[in-house]
């Protein structure tokens, strides 16, 4: 039997990115995989005979430009070029859509004179301040017991940073910072299709509206992702989110990683204080000096390890992560491809809104502090099969969109709120591509309580716990233990629940790579 | 969620309410105590009103040493802890190993927080092989049951339902035999047993005796359920009046456990949830502890931080018995080295009647105390008639306990 120098537990794209680093440092790598296939929730998987749509995330926008040029991405078959970025459409019912071109609205249409100018000294702004954010995506977040020489180093770069906006430029900085995102575009915009693009930008995938304190780091949070260069530039993957695996997977599989799927991990075994391996469900024990966990790291501590062998001020740490999701995914299987009022081909084939306004996010997001699901709820809508037409039947299409606010512990229960939420969204729909109701062949809403339970993802929350203020940097996922290394000695987290966090980046991944080949582990 | 429990009609919510009525309650034994407060000086214990003395500081110390004296230790926090895993849970939680505390039987123990760092030390009482009660200084319910994530344990609070008193002295065992608890010569130190107490008006009942102390004597600590406290009481006293029993206040009490070299926590060293300054926090090898430690046992609180301070040397810290020149007591001293150097504080101290020594206990930067033991002082204030007179006085570093009593070990028990 092969001896293994790392497992890593869970072949979501941050396990897989994490196990083809710790390879090409030339460790032999084993990757478990509890589901039939890797890739996690980015994968992409039929739902209808003949319909494949991206199970979760459908979008790329923050893949990390290491994780492209370290595992050659881009050389194994992922296409993430200028000439892919897709375009955001602000819809709307009481005229036309307003698009954002190019990398996050390089280009604006359908705003006014005034309007454009003020998006462009805004969006200026936005990448701005989101820069000086951004390096802190790819390390370690500082260790404030210890720090050293690199650690300090690099603190000092984001001290350099904001020194180079200008007194004036920094001052703002750290006034917006914890800001609401809708009281900075008040500031800022009249337009309303705008601000509800951005007001759902910055809460997409988080228990907070527009107006909830903090919620502007949503949004720099997602203008710290970049695609091919361009902060901000979205790409809908050739092939679904799948496709973005396999170039991960092919770069594993030259590293020489080994990967078992249908095999769940039972229990990482701990001997005096040292994780030495991890027993399956079948009770096949295998040994490794490093065990990589790339799952959520509740389950990781709770179920994998147990709760015994930690002390209890970190027990209760972990306990107290929020991680209750309140996004859901809609996967529809159409006759034909709808047709949203007043949106262009190229419109169809970007990312359209439904977002008409601050106010109607913050309404959106109003029920689900009480249990309850938006009664019009907000969403991000992308027609895949329009650029991609192996994943419809040919002149079906396939629609997939993300949908807020769906509280994870829903007060009714989301057996019975289930088909309440779908009508709501199916009518939220029909107002803004009428007729769309008669081509649905087949439908699948899956609730966080279903992502929960098809995606091993505590809450069906994507980001593995609450990306807010309190859950981000030195205190992700629990303070005093944010560096990938956790108070079991072999014992390493590489999933989104570590900084920086959630989405199809595989910055958590390749951190914990590096952190593990800098100790040499 | 956001939703508040039903509140019912006013008088029901106000009767609801109405314990801040009581700011200081009593114990179950506070009748008979009242009774008996002469001085009428009270303190407070974990919220309790209880007697610093009740007629005369020295001669209940006297008591303690010379006769049985009876002391009310129901404020003390109590903790049922039950369940197929209490013994995994307490070996997770505290230092020692559970596993090596047979059923009937007691250790002092201690436990810590994730950094190693003391948060109570206590008595841990294994009644059967799955129900322990755990006595502590502190409450800890909170860190108790965030500790059970994970076992399969009940953690319930019992200081109310369980009145305690302690029996210690010379006589204790007899006027325990003569009060018709048969048997109770079996109990050797350290050892539990339960008894019947027929308390007539309040029924039957069963106590729980166990031969501890805090005295470094004979002695024993009896448990009963509250509403059987005061027969228990009177069976006591009457069954010790030829024996000299009397009831005695903490003043008494913590010059007994001061000979006998036993610590308080939060007078002796801070605990780690109530100390505010960082260099206030004690490992428990910086205050005697350290023997309690058990790496066989595999995980619990603090282990790794209590390793790590061991390789790397970073134990600050030594708690030292004082033998001081003199007879003035060094209490609250600063302690030097070759008189100039400050190297540390008494936290007790007093002229010992039994070891007919001047004693105390102390907290010393390391190395003092650890390797430097020689040349060390402690400064008196002596206060003179609105004057402090400042001694400067030999310390020597003696092993603790400052006394040891052969009756406190002895089986059988003495009569005395």
């Amino acid at each position: 039997m092969t001896s293994f120098d790392a497992i890593v537990v869970g072949g979501g794209h941050n396990g897989l990115v994490s196990a083809a680093v710790l390879a090409k440092s030339g460790r032999n790598v084993l990757v478990l995989e509890a589901a039939g296939d890797v890739g996690g929730a980015a994968r992409t998987e039929e739902f209808a005979p003949g319909f494949r749509v991206s199970s979760i995330a459908h979008l790329l926008n923050r893949l990390h430009p290491d994780v492209v040029t370290t595992l050659e991405l881009e050389k194994h078959g992922l296409q993430i070029a200028r000439s892919a970025f897709v375009p955001s459409v602000a819809l709307s019912t009481d005229g036309p859509p307003l698009v954002l071109h190019g990398a996050y609205g390089e280009v604006l249409t359908g705003a006014s004179p005034t309007g454009q100018t003020a998006w462009k000294d805004l969006r200026a702004q936005l990448l701005r301040y989101a820069g000086i954010l951004k390096p802190l995506l790819a390390r370690r977040p500082p260790d404030l017991s210890g720090m050293s020489l690199l650690d300090t180093a690099s603190l000092g770069q984001t001290a350099l940073a904001l020194k180079k906006l200008g007194k004036e430029d920094m001052r703002d900085f750290l006034r917006v910072l914890l800001m609401n995102v809708a009281d900075l575009l008040d500031e800022q915009l009249s337009d309303d299709r705008l601000k509800g693009l951005l007001a759902f930008d910055a809460t997409l995938g988080s228990h907070l509206g527009p107006r909830s304190p903090t919620s502007l780091l949503g949004l720099y949070y997602r203008l710290a992702g970049e695609s091919g260069g361009a902060a901000g530039a979205q790409i809908l993957p050739k092939g679904g989110m799948g496709a973005v695996i396999s170039a991960i997977c092919v770069a594993a599989e030259k590293a020489g990683v080994t990967s078992r799927t249908n095999t769940p991990a039972a229990r990482i075994i701990v001997e005096k204080g040292r994780a030495v391996g991890v027993a399956l469900a079948s009770g096949e024990e295998i040994r490794a000096r490093t065990i990589v966990s790339a799952i959520n790291p509740a389950t990781t501590v709770f179920d994998l390890v147990g709760p015994l062998e930690f002390d209890t001020g970190f027990i209760r740490k972990v306990k107290n992560i929020r991680m209750n999701g309140d996004a859901a995914k809609l996967n529809l299987a159409l006759d034909r491809p709808p047709q949203f009022a007043g949106v262009d081909a190229a419109g169809h084939k970007g990312r359209l809104v439904i977002a008409p306004s601050p106010d109607h996010v913050e309404r959106a997001f109003n029920p689900s502090k009480y249990g309850e699901f938006s009664p019009e709820p907000v969403m991000e809508i992308t027609l895949p099969s329009l650029a991609d037409s192996s994943l419809a039947p040919d002149g079906a299409c396939v629609l997939s969109a993300v949908v807020q606010y769906a509280p994870y512990a829903l007060r009714e229960g989301w057996a019975s709120g289930r088909g309440k939420f779908l009508n709501a969204i199916m009518a939220q729909l029909e107002t803004y591509a009428p007729g769309i109701g008669k081509t649905v062949r087949h439908a699948e809403l899956l609730t966080p309580a279903d992502i929960e339970a098809r995606y091993r993802m505590p809450g069906g929350h994507w980001h593995h716990g609450e990306l807010q203020a309190d859950q981000m940097l030195m205190s992700r996922p629990v303070a005093g233990w944010s560096g990938y290394d956790t108070p079991i000695d072999g014992l390493f987290l590489a999933g989104a629940g570590s900084h920086p966090g959630g989405g199809v980046s595989g910055a958590p991944g390749l951190n914990a790579a590096r952190r593990i080949i800098a100790m040499k582990g | 969620m956001n939703q508040q429990p039903a509140i019912a009609p006013s008088t029901a919510r106000a009767a609801a309410q109405s314990h801040f009525r009581t700011l200081r309650p009593g114990t179950p034994f506070q009748p008979r105590i009242d009774a008996l407060a002469r001085t009428n000086d009270w303190y407070n214990w974990a919220g309790y009103r209880a007697p610093h003395s009740l007629w005369d500081e020295e001669l209940e110390y006297f008591a303690i040493r010379s006769q049985a004296a009876l002391f009310d230790i129901s404020p003390m926090t109590k903790y049922r802890v039950e369940g197929p895993d209490a013994e995994a849970f307490l070996n997770r939680i505290t230092l020692r190993d559970v596993a090596k505390l047979k059923p009937g039987r007691v250790h002092y123990t201690a436990w810590c927080d994730d950094e190693g760092f003391v948060l109570d030390d206590g008595t841990l009482f294994r009644l059967s092989p799955t129900r322990f009660r755990l006595c502590s200084q502190e409450r800890h319910l909170p860190w108790l049951l965030d500790s059970a994530i994970g076992f399969e344990v009940i953690v319930e609070e019992e200081t109310e339902a369980v009145a305690g008193l302690a029996l210690q002295g010379p006589t204790s065992f007899a006027v325990l035999r003569d009060a018709g608890f048969a048997d109770v010569e079996r109990l050797k130190i350290f050892d539990i047993a339960e008894f019947p107490h027929d308390g007539s008006s309040q029924g039957t009942s069963r106590v729980t005796i166990s031969r501890t102390g805090f005295t470094g004597d004979l002695g024993y600590e009896l448990f009963v359920p509250a509403e059987h406290a005061l027969s228990l009481w009177d069976r006591l006293m009457l069954a010790g009046e030829l024996r000299g029993i009397r009831a005695i206040g903490y003043a008494a009490l913590n010059r007994a456990r001061l000979e006998a070299g036993l610590i308080v926590a939060n007078a002796d060293f801070v605990t780690a949830v109530h100390a505010v300054r960082p260099n206030r926090l004690r490992m428990p090898d910086e205050i005697g502890l350290g023997f309690m430690i058990d790496f066989d046992k595999g995980h619990f609180n603090g282990r790794r931080a209590i390793v790590s301070a061991r390789a790397k040397k970073r134990l600050r810290h030594v708690l030292v018995g004082l033998e001081i020149e003199g007879n003035i007591p060094a209490e609250h001293a600063m302690v030097y080295y070759r008189k100039s150097q400050e190297v540390g504080l008494v936290s007790a101290a007093m002229w010992s009647p039994m070891a007919k020594r001047n004693i105390a206990i102390a907290s010393l930067a390391r190395p003092f105390g650890d390797t430097i033991v020689d040349d060390l002082w402690v400064e008196i204030y002596a206060m003179r008639e609105l004057q402090y007179q400042k001694l400067m006085k030999r310390a020597k570093v003696v092993p603790r306990p400052f006394i040891k009593l052969d009756r406190r070990t002895a089986n059988p028990p003495a009569d005395f």
